[in-house]
């Protein structure tokens, strides 16, 4: 198939970035949506052109860092990550439009390359149990109920990619920091910080400029790990509670 | 030279215990005189950065991708073994490290795998008290399933994601280090060179990726966490970002590379499509318990899976195999896949994949139950496929999953070069020639937490806080020049081939002549083409942009360029292994049946190489595998 | 900052006073509903003005009506400055937006927007007038008493508000179907079990109020004709 791509095209976190237009062909549907890109990348090293930055690793999924914005969807039109999207998910003859996460606390590095750094501080503000190696009593000695263990589960699926960030209109964390709080307040093992926990990591994620959640419900329609919009709730709930009785003046 | 493993005397059940004993201890107090760097954020990275961290030693950790959570160990998919023994079903701490031994076909140290097993409970501990989501009873206790074939249940998950959550645990730790100020992270920088001076590991420089500044670290002791080398073969079940780079500039300053060329092939990968194929997709091997594997018995038959009838398929793994059919370990199980598809009865498109069959199992059991077992998988197949796999058979073919050679270290996890260590996977000592299912989480964990804490202080309390040098030192300005020098070079040859092209035909290489099974003829060859593939490389490579600038090629090319040297010493150490064990299957060496043929007599210890130069020839050292519990047997699945 | 205001600064802290403050606005729309359905009464206005000089004497609805202006404005206030803070942590917009979000919860701002304008033209029109208006009066079981029933008919003789009065009754309706729910999952009442009747109950209300409320325009203009 033969397409034609939008890409944006920015050169640094400080320069100006525009779309620029590429055509690609010979596309087989079997390719995935970066392999794609791999292909127009040899095409453009070989011009003598730069090559389009984009975040991707593990390509099967799971590591969170592929990040393309494509036709007004975080990581495209199917609910899943970029680097597990096909090209069979298009036509022949197709315009593309690919750009990259757009927040003001994730800076554009270069083309479709962001900074998602902010993701990791809020973590280090207080997604963590406290417990230092050695310090862990059997792994059997509270037994935690198989819903409870399952629910933490799913929050816990949390790949971190961002796609709830760029597919929120107000371009905020609240689905990202939610599966965390939730995770951790359900677990046993979570109760001794939990609100210290709720508490720190809300106010890190206003401090780095994540918008606030209005309830639409696009993160969770767009989130590759389909996390559940419910956590947002557990997260208001857990954080009024802190803040109501916690003793953190 | 004289490599001594400083395997601690006594039982085996004790020497750990008693070498925790013997090893010196730094003073709580003088804990934050010392710096480490560790380099990777896996599994093995994360959880050694946040364990010395929390014992007080400054940390610098650094990772090639934008956040430490993102390393590969998060695409592990079955599980962790730990010899818990919660199932009463005879598990011990003996059950895990003798299965681990004979699964890794005797070429793995005793004193090394014992204590692997012995500390494999503590992880799960650990990993719990984190909140690390694992898998439950109704009753609230740890489910555990069983793997790889192994006898008991012993492997502990959290569904198919246990990597992940393990990670995340770990990334979690550290993260609390990072918050109060014990670890520095660097995000987004790769070690380029190891700085060695008067025989010590001394620090590295790394490239920062986004504005390319060349940087000098210092440190008492460098960890390297940065996982195995399957991307020596384009393809394979890992990131594509996972590289050797700094495994093989370690060696290139002295540490010794123990087995390169043991490597595991996993048969259960979704089927290249094309040349456009950048990666290959692993799935559980948990779905041999269920599918049959079969291919036409004509060579060069086209017809779809369903017009073939039941008399025309050969169902070979049941055929050759009949005690353990479809369930045979991981290397015959793709040894076999590829002999079939050799003969010409390969199906698909490609005429390299096996069908795996659901079929049967489907009409045993129903659709729902499989749904309800497989359904994640076949759900993964079906998006990357476009088949679904409820109607049709699978494909599936074997590719490049883990490496079980790497940096050779003592029973301290210290390499030849003292205050540079290796841990997890980019390590050679724990598996042998053949990695067990469930094993590879275990190790990086039992490295990082409860391994290198320990063996770390002694070194560290032997040195003491003043032997450092500064990063002003002549050492660290060479070794920075040499990199500087690496990448004008690359940036400047400005040839016709791109990084990827070489890249996939060094691939192509390494896989027909130093994949699934060997011979010394192929061997040969490969080496020659290999030169002169890497020959050509620092003439044609087309690397555009410049250094100063987040240069995708660029990254790529200080890889393959390590690749490219790396590649000879894999096919150099399969060359002179002249037996088949685990994952080295050599052509020549096999029983009358087609099955591995190990020479005990003969090749029965490690070997690590010695690096001697460019285009030199590289020599072996030989560290003897001495067997005091355990009695070699050769494997059998009929 | 204490953690007081620290709390109702934060991006949950603010939506949690947009939340309550809306729920109580729901409450009202109901008890609102309630009194001018008397409109429809047919009896000349007789119950619906007894009913108005009871509001506008009893000193407890004086202070429940302080603060339902007072509400108004803090649902206005924190919804501008959430708004504005959102906007701001977007700087540079896509060219492209696709979203799977309902229309109505992308654009509150717009409901609320056209609300605020009819809520300021509702009240000129008949609680300004009320209040500091010449009125018309009415002697109602020898009762003197301001003859509010008459401004309201009267109004609604004209089409044009009709047709007013009626879209902007959509657009509340449109503002409740995602408000109504949407402050319970602020608040963090959300449950596997409960959630469900809270959505169907959002929807009967965003659908029952507004329509509550349409008829009574529509009813009088075309009783009056």
């Amino acid at each position: 198939m033969n397409l034609t791509l939008k890409v944006w095209r920015q050169k640094n976190a400080n320069s100006k970035g525009e779309l620029k237009t590429y055509h690609v062909k010979d596309i087989s549907p079997d390719m995935s949506f970066l392999e794609m890109f791999d292909v127009l990348n040899e095409e453009l090293l070989l011009k003598g052109e730069d090559p389009i930055a984009f975040d991707h690793d593990c390509r099967e999924g799971i590591c969170g860092m592929c990040s393309m914005y494509i036709n007004g969807h975080p990581h495209g039109p199917e609910q899943t990550t970029t680097c597990q999207l096909h090209m069979r998910s298009f036509k022949d003859g197709d315009t593309i439009v690919v750009e990259p996460w757009r927040a003001k606390a994730f800076p554009v590095v270069k083309d479709l390359v962001v900074d998602r750094s902010a993701f990791d501080r809020i973590i280090q503000a207080g997604g963590y149990i406290s417990v230092n190696t050695g310090n862990a009593p059997d792994a059997n000695e509270i037994p935690i109920s198989k819903e409870v263990a399952d629910a933490a589960f799913n929050a816990a699926t949390c790949i971190g990619c961002g796609a709830c960030v760029a597919a929120c209109k107000n371009a905020s964390a609240m689905l990202f920091v939610s599966a965390k709080v939730a995770q951790l307040s359900m677990l046993p093992q979570g109760q001794i910080e939990r609100k210290r926990r709720v508490e720190q990591m809300v106010a890190k994620m206003d401090e780095e400029g994540f918008g606030a959640c209005t309830n639409t419900g696009a993160c969770a329609a767009e989130c590759p790990k389909e996390i559940s919009l419910a956590n947002i709730a557990i997260l208001n709930r857990e954080y009024l509670i802190a803040k109501a009785t916690s003793e953190y003046v | 030279m004289k490599l001594d493993a400083k395997i601690p005397e006594g039982p085996l059940a004790e020497k750990w215990n008693k070498h925790k004993f013997n090893l010196k201890l730094v003073n709580p107090a003088n804990k934050r005189k010392y710096e480490v760097i560790v380099v990777g954020t896996g599994l093995a990275g994360a959880s050694a950065a946040a364990s010395l961290a929390e014992l007080g030693y400054n940390v610098k950790a650094f990772c090639f991708q934008d956040s430490p959570r993102r390393a590969h160990s998060i695409a592990a998919q079955g599980g962790i073994n730990a010899a818990k023994n919660y199932q009463n079903d005879g598990d011990s701490v003996y059950r895990l490290f003798y299965d681990t031994i004979k699964g890794g076909d005797y070429r793995a140290r005793e004193a090394n795998v014992y204590r692997l097993a012995e500390v494999s409970v503590n992880i799960i501990d650990q990993c719990v008290a984190q909140g690390v989501p694992f898998a439950r009873e109704y009753g609230g206790l740890l489910a555990n399933r069983s793997f790889g074939g192994a006898q008991v249940s012993r492997t502990f998950y959290a569904r198919g994601q246990t990597g992940q959550q393990l990670l995340l645990g770990a990334y979690s730790a550290m993260s609390r280090q990072i918050a109060a100020g014990k670890v520095k992270m660097y995000p987004r920088t790769e070690m380029l060179d190891l700085v060695v001076h008067d025989g010590k590991a001394r620090g590295i420089i790394t490239r920062n990726l986004i504005t390319g500044k060349i940087e000098r670290h210092s440190a008492h002791a460098v960890l390297l966490c940065t996982g195995g080398y399957g991307n020596v073969f384009f393809l394979s079940t890992n990131a594509m970002g996972s590289n050797a780079t700094a495994a093989w500039r370690a060696h290139k300053k002295g540490a010794l590379f123990g087995n390169p060329c043991f490597t595991q092939i996993h048969p259960t990968c979704i089927p290249v499509t094309g040349d456009h194929q950048s990666k290959l997709t692993l799935m559980s091997e948990s779905l041999r318990n269920d599918g049959r594997v079969w291919v036409p018995k004509q060579a060069g038959d086209t017809r779809p899976p369903y017009e073939i009838p039941e008399d025309e398929r050969d169902y070979f793994l049941e055929r050759k195999y009949p005690s353990f059919g479809n369930l045979v370990p991981r290397d015959v199980a793709s040894r076999n896949a590829k002999y079939v598809c050799d003969e010409g009865r390969g199906v698909g498109a490609s005429k390299l994949a096996v069908y795996l069959d659901f079929a049967d199992a489907i009409k045993r059991e129903g659709e729902a139950t499989i749904r309800a077992k497989y359904g994640n998988l076949f759900d993964m197949y079906e998006k990357i496929t476009g088949e679904n796999p409820y109607k049709t058979p699978m494909r599936i073919y074997p590719a490049v999953h883990y490496t079980m050679g790497g940096l050779w270290v003592d029973y301290n996890l210290m390499t030849t070069i003292p205050g540079l260590y290796a841990l997890g996977e980019a390590n050679f000592s724990d598996h042998g020639a053949n990695r067990l299912g469930a094993s590879a989480l275990m190790q990086g964990l039992a490295d990082g937490y409860f391994i290198i804490p320990y063996t770390l202080g002694d070194y560290l309390a032997n040195i003491g806080w003043n032997d450092k040098i500064s990063t002003d030192h002549p050492a660290f300005t060479e070794a920075e020049q040499a990199v500087k020098h690496q990448i004008s070079t690359l940036l400047s040859i400005n040839g016709k081939k791109t990084v990827d092209q070489f890249h996939k035909e060094l691939g192509k290489i390494m896989w027909d002549y130093c994949g699934m099974s060997r011979n010394a003829e192929g061997l040969k060859g490969a080496k020659q083409k290999i030169r002169e593939l890497r020959e050509e490389y620092w003439q044609n490579v087309r690397v555009g942009g410049s250094n100063e600038e987040l240069n995708i090629t660029l990254e790529k090319a200080t890889r393959v360029a390590d690749f490219l040297e790396l590649s000879e010493l894999m096919v150099d150490d399969a060359l002179h292994r002249e037996e088949s064990c685990g994952g080295h299957f050599r052509e020549e060496y096999q029983t009358p049946d087609g099955e591995a043929l190990r020479n005990d007599e003969k090749f029965a210890y490690v070997a690590a190489w010695e690096y001697k130069g460019p285009n030199e020839q590289a020599v072996v050292h030989k560290e003897d595998l001495i067997f005091e519990n355990v009695k070699l047997t050769q494997r059998s699945y009929k | 900052m204490n953690w007081f205001t620290k709390t109702f600064t934060s991006t949950i802290g603010r939506k949690v006073i947009v939340a309550l403050t809306g729920l109580f606005l729901c409450l009202f729309l109901v008890v609102h509903l309630l009194g001018n359905l008397q409109l429809l009464a047919n009896d000349g206005g007789k119950s619906f003005n007894t009913y108005a000089k009871f509001m506008a004497e009893s000193p407890l609805i004086r202070v429940v009506s302080i603060g339902n202006f007072a509400f108004i404005l803090l649902h206005i206030i924190q919804s501008v400055i959430l708004t504005m803070q959102n906007r701001q942590a977007r700087p540079v917009q896509y060219a492209i937006v696709a979203s799977n979000a309902s229309w109505a919860s992308r654009n509150m701002g717009f409901l609320g927007s056209f609300i605020l304008l009819f809520i300021v033209g509702h009240l000129s029109q008949f609680w300004w007038q009320a209040k500091f208006g010449a009125m018309p009066t009415i002697a109602i079981d020898g009762v003197q008493m301001k003859d509010l029933y008459l401004v309201v008919h009267k109004a609604f003789q004209n089409p044009f508000i009709v047709v007013f009065y009626v879209l902007a009754m959509g657009f509340i309706g449109f503002h409740l179907s995602h408000g109504f729910q949407s402050a319970f999952q602020t608040l963090g009442l959300n449950h596997v079990k409960y959630t469900p009747l809270i959505q169907k109950l959002g929807l009967a209300f965003c659908i029952l109020i507004p329509l509550g409320y349409a008829v009574i325009p529509v009813m009088m203009y075309l009783r009056s004709m």
